[in-house]
């Protein structure tokens, strides 16, 4: 499907992501990198199931739940994150079909939607603090320094691997957005976007490829979780789950763009660039602004480049956009009771 | 064993009886919430948040300026239906012909910023009004005063509301608009002014619940994530815009809160509450008074 400049092109990007480390080794720019990539498959994830207007506030529980069983599950148990890994993203897996199943099943979208995970992500937040026992509550967790095997813990010091390590995930991520952008179930979920009862009418079964797509969407997320614990060795239920975390992805998946596979990437870059401009710009001694100004940017971003910076850039995507945003507002309207 | 169920029985009493005066509390939320939904057709995600302004503007007027409660809860009910009344015009009113999804994440970078701002203004630490309520005792039954103050004043909020809404002429053109956005215009309501009061109203609902809150909880920056989202389930499981379900469910939230937490700790009540929702999910999808489509 791809034509072969754009193959080129990819591979040669490639050949780059993977040399640099060995030319340019700034330990600093290589975490901000590594941060960038990790955070990257986890936007890109969330994007899955944001293209297709399934708007979701709640990958910031999927992503809770990948760091924090992966981690309680090796403090705890000592099975490795190879074992804790899977488990943690088919925690994440269920949780998203027990709420993903009755949201699909009963037409419950847009604004319902969007609520219905916010508090699921807010849910998360809260049964972590609860179980401050063990998973150290707001004060955060840190998963013991493994003695042996480093493989095996899947805990190294050197920047080079984890750069590499989050370069394959991140990697992985666009692959697998190449692959659904290809699959018939895009063209299906497409169609729900639209229209719902005109897809269900045409033979599509809705309820199967809302929750198809969303599991796949909660099991990366819940991925990028376990990475992240993994690389920076501490989590705390504010950094890796909760709102704020959610609206992170959303704002720098719509920031990108929705509908390009680097789009997520892109506002990653972006995001976490400001943010660490700001970081670095206030200094430790101003607690709080540098959010104080990244809120007050979200907004204005918002406000006046609505479509993205790279969706206002790529002309071409903005009938598709229009279309897809129309009817998410019609959807909503039909979904509302007593009115 | 006859002495044992006599004070289980006394504790569930207790239980439940302060889910009713919790529940007072969280409909008046899902009621500014609600409001806001049904005519603007916006969702404020940062409602909570407001509230925190709220309970922080509280604490300074009482706490540094001497204020007396009741002559500070006026002030802060107001300050807080500017403050939405600003969010509004400053934030909603540019996005209002966006789509959705903007605008549920403007309010969400206002999130943000009042978090951020609250943290850079006030720091972080846990700080309480210092107003120490007696307590109620009522046979072996302890209630305290705050709660039954807090429940009084959200009835008599939502009672204010109410009449609002029904008996005067403002009031009667928001209910239009909820009922029908474009009509409204051609009859010659101006919309922009009719939004504009409605974010007030919510602003100053938020605003009364904050008074409320502020004598039962300490102060942060944070404390709106601890009841942001059950607000959020409340209005959803109420049906959006629907403010008779809201305050239904408000209710039912609040005793599986309250029962919850006599079992276990309060945050499993949350999570109790959540679990709950995603079973009534199943039976009411479109809220707990909508007819089944």
């Amino acid at each position: 499907m791809m034509g072969r400049g754009r193959l080129a092109a990819w591979a040669v990007g490639l050949a780059a992501l993977v040399a640099l480390p060995f030319v340019y080794r700034d330990p600093y720019h290589l975490h901000i990198l590594v941060l960038i990539l990790i955070w990257s498959f986890a936007y890109t994830s969330w994007s899955m199931m944001g293209r297709f207007g399934l708007v979701s506030l709640g990958h910031g529980g999927f992503m809770g739940i990948g760091a924090y069983v992966t981690a309680l599950l090796w403090n705890h148990l000592g099975w490795s994150p190879w074992i804790g890994i899977p488990i943690g993203m088919v925690a994440a897996g269920a949780l998203a079909l027990i709420v993903g199943y009755p949201c699909f099943r009963f037409r419950i979208t847009g604004h319902y939607f969007v609520l219905v995970t916010l508090a699921l992500s807010g849910i998360v937040l809260q049964v972590i603090t609860a179980t401050r026992d063990y998973t150290g509550g707001s004060l955060g967790y840190t998963p013991n320094r493994a003695a042996g095997n480093k493989l095996w813990s899947l805990q190294f010091d050197d920047k080079i691997t984890w750069y590499l390590i989050a370069l394959g995930v991140w990697l992985f991520g666009i692959v697998v957005w190449h692959w659904v952008d290809r699959s018939m179930a895009r063209y299906a979920l497409e169609a729900i976007s639209e229209d719902e009862d005109a897809a269900a009418a045409a033979g599509v079964d809705v309820t199967a490829e809302k929750l198809k797509i969303t599991l796949l969407s909660a099991l990366m997320t819940a991925l990028a979780g376990a990475i992240y614990c993994q690389y920076q060795m501490f989590i705390t239920p504010d950094t890796v789950s909760g709102i704020a975390v959610s609206l992170q992805m959303v704002f720098a998946a719509i920031v990108g763009g929705l509908f390009v596979s680097l789009g997520p990437t892109f506002g990653a870059v972006i995001t976490i660039m400001l943010a660490e401009t700001l970081r670095i710009g206030f200094g430790t001694k101003a607690v709080g602004w540098d959010n104080l100004v990244y809120g007050v940017l979200l907004v204005l971003f918002i406000i006046f480049l609505p479509k993205g910076i790279l969706g206002s850039l790529l002309d071409r995507l903005k009938p598709q956009r229009k279309v897809s945003s129309a009817h998410e507002q019609e959807v909503v309207q039909i979904a509302r009771p007593g009115t | 064993m006859q002495a044992f169920f006599d004070i289980f029985d006394i504790y569930l009493l207790e239980a439940v009886i302060n889910g009713i005066l919790l529940g007072g509390v969280l409909a008046l939320l899902a009621l500014g919430l609600n409001l806001i939904f049904g005519v603007i057709d916006v969702t404020w995600i940062c409602y909570a948040e407001l509230v925190m302004i709220g309970m922080y503007a509280m604490y300074f007027l009482v706490q540094y300026y001497g204020i007396s409660y009741f002559l500070a809860a006026p002030l802060t009910i107001l300050l807080v239906a500017v403050l939405g009344a600003a969010l509004h015009y400053l934030v909603i009113a540019p996005l209002l012909t966006a789509p959705p999804i903007n605008q549920l994440l403007a309010t969400g970078g206002v999130l943000f910023v009042l978090q951020s701002f609250a943290t850079v203004a006030f720091g972080i630490d846990f700080r309480n009004l210092g107003i120490r309520l007696p307590v109620l005792a009522f046979g072996d039954m302890n209630f305290s005063y705050a709660r039954l103050l807090s429940f009084l004043a959200a009835l008599v909020g939502m009672v204010v509301v109410y009449l609002f809404m029904t008996r005067t002429f403002t009031g009667t053109a928001i209910r239009a608009i909820s009922q029908d956005r474009q009509i409204m215009a051609l009859m010659g309501v101006d919309t922009k002014r009719i939004y504009l009061i409605t974010s007030a109203i919510g602003g100053g609902l938020a605003g009364l619940a904050a008074c409320l809150l502020v004598l039962q909880y300490d102060v942060h920056p944070f404390v709106g994530l601890s009841f942001g989202p059950i607000t959020f389930l409340i209005c959803v499981l109420g049906g959006l815009g629907n403010f008779i379900g809201g305050f239904i469910a408000a209710f039912v939230f609040a005793e599986i809160i309250s029962l919850g937490g006599l079992f276990s700790d309060l945050e499993w009540g949350y999570v109790l509450a959540f679990a709950f929702f995603i079973v009534m999910m199943f039976i009411r999808p479109a809220g707990l008074l909508a007819r089944r489509r």
